[in-house]
């Protein structure tokens, strides 16, 4: 007796949200069941496998309807196929975006190009998350790149207008499409600790700060790009490490102000001049796109590992960046006060999330 | 020139690519009516174009206009090739012909392919001028309003209820036409949408004139059919009862007009001279062969002559007779109490007189309003087997050469023949009516099923006696007295089950009882009808959905055999099916089914039998007995220990049962001497403690066969002299029948189901919906399976449905499975196809109580107000209810989220709050209150649309919402810049609700739109790339949904009630990677609002309306 058909449509969309995450990780139909039963929730409703066989057969067909419609998300809402109530669609679209931590990080800063599609079997089998939910998530990825290049306005706004997502999870795809704009090296090893989390937060930060969008408030250009001119201003910088006396003046300002508030304050005397050197030379670097990919690396080469290698705690390093960045205010000679804040500013954000272990 | 159509086609939305190299489409649209057609321009280069175009104007007669729909096709323009079409809009003009009803039809519609299925939407305006045509010999009849609702509809009262109007169309397939080797398979299927389409526009208008010859205004409980008869043709035909209705006031029902008289329209009035019979004359018309008109019950005093067998066709009737084994007796002439007896006698004449003028004292409706059912018999049913044969066509001959004529020309002759069978049915039926003492039947429907050249046709109903008054014309001018005269001394509690006919003159045996209620009248053990439970009617505990299968295998034939061979099976699957029903219902301790439908389908190789009813204990009956086992050879110990064993297990679940379905009947007949007279043995009897009869006549059953059946009355439907619930183990149909009681499972804990339109037992519906239609097939893979294991396969498929049903539904617990409809065919050789149509409702469990408190003194006012105006009544008994169980728990049902929604959109001032604010939370409600704005602003724009001449709220109601609109242009203003850049940005879906059901649970329907009747078919050449045949079936079934629902907010509706699914045919070759689907839909569309708003402004309102969708995800 073979079940030749077997179809059950509810007028308004039938799903259970288990079902559709197990759809999204990418399990088979069978796999599901497998799942579902083992869940046991189902033990209270006495359901055979057959029932449940059925059950999620009907939902990974719903899925697979929807799932053209969810690759454009507005017209969810007024496509006429299925009747979805409006906190159903959104649930649909949040999760049908939702990614990976794991998946992205590894994807981050790439080019989203067929060639890397390519690899996603290897970083399927490195991460865990099944190829077909790997596929789904890349394909997001470049679809919600693709969308959002050519549009002008602020880059958070338009994926959440676009796609329909949630703040949260439209600045994470904001972070993605910045990331993969400015091609960022992230695949490092030494980056390896950072999680895709920290590096949203440093995308977030250089968005609002660093792109053409941070000062223009909105409007015309992207925010994708950064912003040239200020990268361009950021040379002046240098004359940060390169005039002696402002080096020194500018050492011995942090240090009468650090004198006795931490433990690593030696450390942080003899570190001084290399740390700062670091930090001006990657402001100085930046109008470069290779160091712009580089950005990330540099910052843990040359600030973090000697930072963590004298042990300093993620409250010393607070307290060196504040007096680092407030001293060189007082530093009658020094007159780019306001690109020494915009670098800064974003630069201790980042460092003070990416300083652990 | 009696009508001006005029259509505008505005825009297009997510229209398919059709050109590969640009990835656009340069669309244009046809827009055809009848043989005229217009062309919009191209619009180069877009997805999403905007036509704008003029308005289209067709001049037509209202005869077209009716039969015609509107044919919008829309096609890619190609400058080299031929134009490639997109697909297809058809629009039935029919809801714009009568003044009530829509005024305008626009909206989105999905254009339709029958190959590709939906490929993007068009956005469609059409409107329609009638002039007033008082032509008395039309052939239009515009205004007479259609209902599928089986009862009267809501906000309307029936002033008459004329009877019963049939009609049938018969056609030749284009499908089947030589044309057809030579056309594509789009075309073939366009032709055969088309067909349908005006044969039923065609059939509606015939029926409506033979509505208006009666005198009425209206058709409710229209049932049509397509019969598929291949070769032989397309049948469409259609039965429903003519009624004169009358609008109530729009208001809550606290102020009527009762000089409203019978609904104007606009293009006719239905007066008195309507009811000369106008005999139509067969007008030059294209559409289809006009069947002379059939003397009209009005104009004939006797039935028109049965028309004996055309020598050719083979009627191997099988009559297959009176199912309805229940006892019924008569009030009879002189049995009677004194006071009852001379005014039932006269009543009876009265009541008599008024039906026998009828052709056929059928109705289509299930419930009704109080007082008009006075007395039910019980169930009659008739059933024949006919060859399907065009031979005896004389306009056609034995040569293929009639297929080049056109079908119009041809077929003239068909509608005969077929008129013909069903009247022979029809007569049966009424006259085993007459059997049982009752001169009218009611829940009355046709059914067929073909397989080949064998047709099965069947009618069933409810034989019954009803109040005359209702019948009459000019009823309305009739004083009190008259009215006293008539009034049925019983009450209407327990009046229906008072036999209706002669105790001393029954022509079977029979177990009666005196009313356990009003101890003034007899009452049958066991009661089965095909309506509804009466409203009024007194019951214990809540109802359960009942269903028997059964499944018999028969030879492959051909013919006359075949036919005959089949009609052999029939009487015995009857019976069985009847044995089946009367066990479950005891081991449920029920005593009645209401809304019993058997239907028999017919395959190659066997026939399948389902009955399905809901079943209820009326304390007006006596407690249902036990069921016995006994074995034949009592000295063997083995089997007298099985026997126990089988025994305790029957009394177990009878006992669970009971606990389950809470029947607890009240004790008060505790002393009645004819029932307290048996020693009391049984067990779980005395757990409850209601008396059961005697041993001896617990367990008899009743086996009825009219008189008039004569093949039947030489059958032994009783097992010989055995008593049928004794059921004796060693006979193998008793295992059987045993393992088939004890294997149906009863619903998991907090749900119920049933058949009917309303749950017995539960009153306190919440809103939440879920309407859902699933399709199973079978494949047994075994051919040599045996009767036994067979049985198995089927009542496992049908148990395994139900199953599926509850654990997908288990989200919306606690809640019940009304109006389940099961439709069983045989689509070929090894195939089960079982379809089914139900929805879920969700319940308060805690007010469960509350009803019969309260219930009484409902009703106890309306009985004193004037009974014609039950459907009122009915109205705010149901109203009250379900207001009152909404007001206490729509806070709960919400949840939070929701609550918070609603709040911040209903204050303007913080709607702008909506997009923009910077919200942390992962899924926040400012998406969510943005979306509901949205909603919000389009509903706005539906109501508004639709609201051209509608009631003063629901333009309040519009008012308030647009203003709601106003208020929020900064929310427009900030996203305008992206706005531009998105495809289609803005307006979301509004909500369609859809039941099989008459009503929605917490809501009124303020307005009927409409009838949608619409016919699909979908084919594929590529099935493995659409999943298979579950995948094609699930996006036609989806796809169908939408159409249905497009055309329904287009009519400006929010909700589609009695809807149904007629027909889901599939044909499927998997080898041919195809598969082709018919299906045929019908409902009401309908506009509601909630029951809570009534007395609420606007804004408010309208939020709640739209609240309700979200409780419409329950699952």
């Amino acid at each position: 007796m073979a079940v030749e058909l077997d179809v059950f449509v509810g007028n308004t969309i039938i799903m259970s949200e288990e079902v559709y995450q197990l759809w999204l990780d990418g399990y088979t139909v069978n796999d599901a069941v497998k799942v579902r039963m083992e869940g046991g929730v189902l033990d209270e409703f006495d359901a055979k496998a057959d029932v449940v066989l059925s059950d999620t057969m009907d939902q990974y067909r719903t899925f697979q309807m929807c799932e053209r419609l969810l690759h454009s998300p507005t017209k969810l809402a007024n496509q006429l196929l299925f009747q979805i109530p409006p906190h159903r669609q959104a649930t649909l679209i949040e999760r049908y975006y939702a990614f990976d931590d794991v998946f992205v990080r590894e994807v981050l800063g790439k080019k989203l190009s067929k060639g890397t599609k390519k690899d996603l079997d290897d970083i399927s089998a490195k991460t865990g998350v099944m190829l077909k939910s790997c596929r789904r998530q890349f394909d997001n990825f470049k679809r919600v790149f693709k969308v959002v290049e050519e549009l002008k306005g602020p880059l958070v706004e338009n994926i959440r207008q676009h796609f329909l997502l949630s703040d949260k999870l439209a600045r994470d795809y904001a972070a993605i499409v910045f990331f993969a704009n400015n091609r960022f090296e992230t695949g490092k090893r030494k980056l390896q600790y950072l999680t895709f989390q920290d590096l949203a937060f440093c995308a977030g930060q250089l968005i609002n700060n660093w792109t053409v969008g941070a000062v223009d408030n909105m409007v015309e250009d992207m925010d994708v790009d950064l912003d040239k001119e200020f990268l361009q201003e950021l040379k002046e910088l240098k004359v940060l490490i390169t005039d002696k006396d402002l080096l020194d003046q500018h050492k011995s300002l942090v240090c009468t102000a650090l004198r006795g508030k931490t433990k690593a304050f030696n450390e942080m005397e003899a570190n001084f001049k290399n740390l700062s050197r670091g930090l001006v030379n990657i402001a100085t670097k930046l109008t470069n796109t290779k160091d712009v990919r580089d950005f990330f690396i540099d910052l843990v080469e040359k600030f973090i590992e000697p930072c963590r290698s004298d042990h300093w705690t993620a409250a010393d390093m607070k307290l060196y960046l504040t007096h680092y960045t407030n001293s060189a205010h007082i530093l009658d000679t020094f007159k780019h006060q306001v690109v020494w804040d915009r670098y800064m500013g974003v630069i201790k954000s980042c460092i003070f999330k990416m300083y652990h272990d | 020139m009696p009508g001006k159509l005029k259509a505008k086609i505005v825009a297009g939305r997510h229209l398919p690519v059709m050109d590969r190299a640009s990835d656009l489409t340069d669309a244009f649209v046809e827009v055809k009516f009848g043989n005229t057609t217009f062309k919009t321009d191209v619009y180069p280069k877009s997805l999403n174009p905007q036509w704008n175009s003029e308005w289209f104007k067709f001049e037509v007669d209202d005869e077209d206009l009716q039969d015609e729909p509107l044919q919008i096709t829309v096609l890619d323009h190609d400058t080299y090739s031929a134009n490639d079409a997109i697909g297809k809009v058809y629009i039935d003009i029919d809801p714009l012909l009568y003044s009530e009803a829509a005024s305008v039809i626009s909206g989105w519609f999905p254009i339709y392919d029958t190959i590709h299925g939906i490929r993007g939407e068009i956005n469609v305006l059409v409107k329609v001028e009638l002039f007033n045509d008082l032509n008395r010999f039309r052939q239009s009849s515009c205004g007479v309003k259609f209902f599928c609702t089986t009862s009267i509809p809501k906000g309307y009262r029936a002033a008459i209820v004329h009877g019963f109007v049939e009609e049938l169309v018969v056609n030749e397939d284009p499908e089947y036409q030589w044309i057809d080797r030579i056309r594509t398979p789009r075309a073939s299927n366009e032709a055969r949408q088309r067909l349908i389409f005006l044969m039923s526009g065609e059939l509606q208008r015939k029926i409506g004139l033979k509505v208006l010859e009666m005198g009425g205004n209206a058709v409710v409980g229209y049932l049509q059919c397509f019969d598929l008869e291949g070769e032989s043709g397309l049948v469409v035909r259609a039965i429903g009862t003519a009624c004169t209705l009358e609008k109530l006031s729009s208001g809550s029902g606290t102020h009527t007009h009762p000089n409203t008289a019978p609904a104007s329209n606009a293009c006719n009035s239905p007066s008195k001279d309507g009811k000369e019979p106008v005999f139509g004359e067969d007008l030059p018309s294209s559409s289809g062969p006009s069947t002379p008109f059939r003397a009209l019950p009005t104009s004939s005093s006797s039935p028109p002559p049965f028309s004996p067998s055309k020598p050719c066709s083979r009627q191997s009737s099988s009559s297959d007779t009176d199912l309805s084994l229940t006892p019924k007796t008569g009030m009879g002439s002189g049995s009677m109490g004194k006071d009852a007896g001379p005014l039932k006698t006269l009543l009876r004449q009265q009541t008599q007189t008024a039906l026998e003028q009828r052709e056929f004292p059928f109705f289509t409706l299930t419930s009704f309003p109080s007082g008009f059912l006075l007395h039910v018999g019980g169930v009659v049913s008739a059933r024949s087997v006919k060859l399907l044969d065009r031979i005896h066509n004389p306009a056609l001959g034995n040569t293929r050469s009639y297929k080049l004529l056109d079908w119009n020309s041809v077929t003239a002759d068909e509608p005969e023949t077929r008129d013909a069978w069903w009247e022979e049915i029809r007569q049966e039926i009424k006259s085993h009516a007459k059997a049982l003492g009752c001169h009218a039947v009611v829940g009355y429907s046709e059914s067929t099923s073909i397989c080949e050249e064998v047709c099965i046709l069947s009618a069933s109903g409810t034989a019954a006696i009803l109040n005359p008054r209702y019948m009459r014309e000019g009823c309305l001018d009739l004083g009190g007295s008259d009215q006293r005269w008539f009034e049925d001394p019983s009450p209407s509690s327990c009046g229906f089950c008072h036999i209706p006919y002669d105790e001393l003159n029954m022509p079977f045996p029979a177990q009666l009882t005196y009313c356990f209620h009003c101890r003034r009248q007899k009452v049958p053990d066991v009661l089965f009808t095909t309506i509804d439970l009466p409203s009024d009617a007194a019951i214990a505990g809540k109802g359960c959905f009942i269903q028997a299968r059964l499944c018999r295998l028969k030879k492959k034939g051909q013919g006359e055999a075949n036919a005959t061979a089949i009609s052999n099976q029939l009487p015995f699957m009857e019976y069985e099916l009847h044995t089946q029903l009367m066990n479950k219902l005891k081991l449920r301790s029920m005593n009645a089914l209401f809304g019993l439908s058997i239907q028999i389908s017919v395959g190659e190789n066997m026939l399948l039998g389902l009955a399905s009813a809901t079943g209820v204990y009326l304390t007006a009956l006596p407690a249902p007995g036990g069921i016995q086992i006994a074995g034949k050879t009592p000295g063997d110990l083995n089997t007298e220990q099985h026997i126990l064993n089988i025994q305790k297990r029957i009394n177990d679940t009878i006992a669970k049962n009971k606990e389950f379905y809470e029947v607890n009947p009240p004790k008060l007949f505790a002393l009645d001497p004819e029932v307290f007279c048996g020693t009391n043995v049984d067990l779980t009897e005395e757990v409850v403690g209601s008396p059961i009869p005697e041993p001896r006549l617990r367990s008899r059953l009743f086996r009825s066969h009219s008189e008039s059946s004569d093949e039947l009355s030489e059958l032994d439907l009783s097992h010989g002299k055995k008593d049928a619930f004794v059921l004796e183990v060693d006979d193998t149909d008793a295992v059987e029948d045993i393992q088939s009681l004890l294997t149906d499972a009863s619903p998991p804990k907090g749900f119920y189901s049933c058949n009917t339109e309303t749950m017995p037992g539960i009153y306190n519906w919440t809103s939440a919906l879920q309407m859902f239609t699933s399709v199973r097939v079978l494949r047994l893979s075994n051919a040599n399976l045996s009767n036994q294991a067979l049985n198995k396969v089927f009542t496992d498929l049908c148990e395994n449905l139900l199953k599926s049903f509850y654990f997908k539904l288990r989200s919306m617990i606690p809640c019940c499975l009304s109006h389940l409809v099961f439709s069983v065919a045989v689509p070929e050789e090894d195939l089960i196809q079982v379809a089914v149509t139900a929805v879920a409702m969700t319940f308060d469990k805690d007010q469960t109580q509350d009803k019969p408190a309260e219930k009484p003194i409902t009703k106890g006012c309306s009985e004193a107000e004037d009974q014609l105006q039950f459907s009122l009544e009915l109205c705010t008994d149901s109203s009250s209810i379900n207001s009152q169980s909404s007001s206490k728990n729509s806070a709960a049902k919400l949840n939070q989220n929701q609550l918070i929604v609603v709040r911040s959109a209903g204050v303007p001032e913080s709607s702008h709050l909506s997009t923009r604010a910077a919200s942390v939370d992962y899924g926040s409600f400012a998406d969510r209150c943005s979306t509901w704005l949205e909603l919000l602003r389009l509903k706005a724009h539906t109501i508004r649309r639709g609201s051209v001449k509608t009631s003063r709220r629901t333009q309040s109601l519009a008012h308030s919402v647009s203003s709601l609109e106003h208020s929020s242009p900064l929310t427009d203003g900030r996203s305008r810049s992206l706005r531009s850049s998105r495809s289609f940005g803005g307006s979301s879906v509004s909500v369609v609700k859809m039941t099989p059901l008459s009503f929605l649970p917490g809501t009124r329907i303020v307005k009927y739109v409409g009838i949608i009747n619409m016919f699909f078919i979908r084919e594929t050449t590529s099935l493995r790339e659409e999943g298979g045949v579950s995948g094609f079936l699930h996006s036609f079934v989806a796809e169908v949904f939408a159409m249905v629902r497009a055309h329904v907010a287009a009519l400006g509706g929010n909700a589609v009630v009695s809807y149904s699914m007629k027909d889901c045919v599939l044909m499927e070759n998997p080898n041919k990677n195809q598969c082709q689907c018919l299906i045929n839909v019908s409902g009401d569309a309908v506009i509601y609002i909630r029951e809570t708003d009534q007395e609420v402004t606007g804004s408010t309102a309208n939020i709640r309306l739209s609240c309700t969708s979200s409780a419409d995800g329950a699952t």
